[in-house]
């Protein structure tokens, strides 16, 4: 969220002086961009089923070991640089949780809190980093004169879309579908003569690789970085989740990957609206992502809750049990 | 082919709820062997299967497979020799994955295919687990490419079944596998699990609550109280056994009589 430093009024006003087509323009990029941080609670919320906390510190990771190796002119380098961060991340919160036996979101919590040191440290033990006139990814792409005025955008679906594409094809692999068999059903994995410590691990490096790939990106994007740009990325991943797998459905792998984009996507869309318009006010969207993303997934127990009302209304008993 | 020397477990040991479920057991299965296990509630039946899979390790005596030492091997390597299916048809598939998916998954305890992670299911894979697929004859063959969830506690059985021998295991557990299933069903699954065990030749160990079954299945017949083997039949001995034999056996070797709710005594 604070995508529009520095300052979020600042941003508006200059968000108010652009036209439909760069709003739209905007949106697209960023929804792009954060389509991975969507794609890796897809891996580790929707496959793994572990609800993966390190997330907000990987995604800030990955931005701040991308700025900085993008201001010591290494922009292409810095991505990949940037995804092997977030796996490491991703590997110290799974042995915590597969190897200590630390609980799944705790272990999340701790890596994360040790993550913010490890931010601090990658952007030279400053609060935040700029690039001033630094080479990225985006202006290599615009000096080869591809893309034309939608060259950031170009790049961003490229990235995500591939990367996208990659995750398909892994989780087709025997490791993929070990991973996504943990998921479901431990007790086949290890009677499958795989060790679920050992998907686990993998499948949350692979998740965190993404978070980061989706922080560097934002980072050579914006040409910032911040301590403080990773908090509540995690739900607003999993906004972008549950609204692409409303507006797309849910099914095979597939699908759940086209949901995250779409989903993302669509959360920019929102984002922009709310930004230009100010139906609310926007510091509240934080607020009405969470709302969204706890009545998302809390409807199937509230679902039940109504239906077990309408059967005890329907006998004739009113309250007890 | 197994042999188990001396096997003890005492589950929560100095708690109230401390319970020891197995007492110094040994028991050994020639190869080809097909053993059925009966006894009564808390007799430790089911804690045997799981120190045999590697579920937990034993506290003192050793397990052997084949030669091999596996006492304390962890279970998901253990799994590569040894198959295993629950009472719960639910537990040995994975729902939301696809019939050819879940196949995959039990084919990665073949050797040659261990080497390399990235594999992809081949069409000669395909064909190979639909071949398969046709010897349950429930028509899953055409059905490889739905989730697993759809599919009925009986079909999830018996495709569990034939994930855990897809590729032959050294040794089949079998813990009272058809006990949750109709009696059609079950009828079905156990004859399945006949031929592919008189088949591939497996050395089983199945744990059942039906006597009659426990009589006329397989080569031999064991009986478990208070964590340990009381009786052990087979041969000639067995042919001629009938279910009342089995009972007035049970009391002479414990002094008690067979105490087990869900026994069913004949059919």
């Amino acid at each position: 969220m604070r995508s529009l430093r520095p300052g979020i009024t600042g941003a508006g006003a200059r968000e108010e002086r652009k036209t439909v087509l760069q709003i739209v323009q905007t949106a697209l990029e960023l929804g792009f961009q954060y389509a991975l941080v969507a794609m890796a609670l897809f891996l580790s919320y929707r496959i793994l089923d572990i609800a993966d906390l390190t997330t907000d510190g990987s995604f800030v990771l990955g931005a701040a070991v991308s700025v900085t190796l993008t201001a010591a002119g290494h922009p292409i380098l810095a991505i990949p640089a940037a995804m092997a961060a977030g796996a490491c991340a991703g590997f110290v919160t799974a042995f915590l949780q597969t190897r200590l036996g630390v609980p799944s979101i705790l272990a999340g919590i701790i890596t994360n809190t040790g993550l913010y040191t490890v931010n601090l440290m990658a952007m030279g033990w400053k609060s935040n980093a700029s690039l001033l006139r630094a080479d990225t990814v985006f202006t290599l792409l615009r000096a080869a004169g591809v893309g034309g005025e939608w060259y950031e955008l170009l790049l961003s679906a490229c990235i995500t879309a591939a990367a996208g594409a990659l995750l398909w094809l892994f989780l087709g692999t025997r490791l993929g579908l070990s991973i996504r068999a943990t998921g479901d059903n431990r007790d086949m994995v290890r009677s499958s003569s795989v060790n679920p410590a050992f998907t686990v691990t993998v499948g949350l490096c692979l998740a965190n690789a993404l978070t980061g790939l989706s922080g560097a990106v934002v980072g050579q994007y914006q040409k910032t970085v911040d301590t403080n740009m990773g908090a509540g990325i995690v739900v607003i991943g999993l906004a972008c989740l549950i609204i692409g797998e409303t507006v797309v459905g849910r099914g095979g792998i597939g699908r759940g990957i086209l949901a995250v984009m779409a989903g993302s996507v669509v959360y920019r869309f929102i984002y922009a609206a709310v930004l230009n318009t100010r139906i609310v006010p926007i510091e509240c969207l934080k607020l009405v992502t969470a709302l969204v993303v706890a009545l998302a997934i809390a409807a199937p127990a509230i679902k039940a809750g109504a239906g077990l009302q309408r059967r005890r209304i329907a006998a004739g008993r009113k309250g007890g049990r | 082919m197994l042999r188990i020397d001396h096997i003890s477990k005492t589950f929560n040991p100095g708690t109230v709820n401390e319970k020891t479920a197995l007492r110094g057991l040994s028991l050994h299965l020639k190869p080809g062997d097909f053993a059925s296990i009966i006894g009564s509630n808390g007799a430790g039946k089911s804690t045997l299967l799981g120190a045999i899979a590697g579920i937990f390790t034993v506290d003192s005596g050793s397990i052997a497979l084949d030669g091999r030492d596996i006492t304390f091997t962890p279970d998901h390597r253990r799994s590569v020799v040894i198959g295993r299916l629950f009472q719960d048809p639910l537990r040995g598939t994975a729902p939301s994955m696809t019939i050819e998916e879940n196949l995959a998954l039990a084919y990665l305890r073949s050797a040659q295919e261990r080497t390399n992670p990235f594999s992809r299911i081949r069409r000669r894979d395909k064909e190979f687990f639909a071949e398969k697929l046709k010897l349950l004859g429930m028509g899953l063959e055409d059905r490889m490419r739905q989730p697993v969830g759809l599919l009925s506690g009986g079909q999830r059985q018996a495709l569990t079944l034939l994930m855990a021998t897809l590729v032959t295991p050294k040794l089949l557990l079998l813990d009272e596998h058809t006990a949750a299933l109709d009696p059609g069903t079950a009828e079905k699954v156990l004859e399945l699990t006949r031929t592919i065990v008189a088949d591939n030749r497996i050395t089983c160990l199945m744990v059942t609550h039906n006597m009659k079954q426990a009589l006329e299945l397989g080569s031999r017949t064991l009986m478990m109280a208070d964590g340990n083997i009381v009786l052990d039949v087979s041969g000639e001995e067995r042919a001629g056994m009938t279910v009342d034999d089995l009972l007035r056996r049970f009391r002479a070797g414990t002094g008690r009589e067979l105490d087990n709710d869900r026994m069913l005594l004949s059919d």
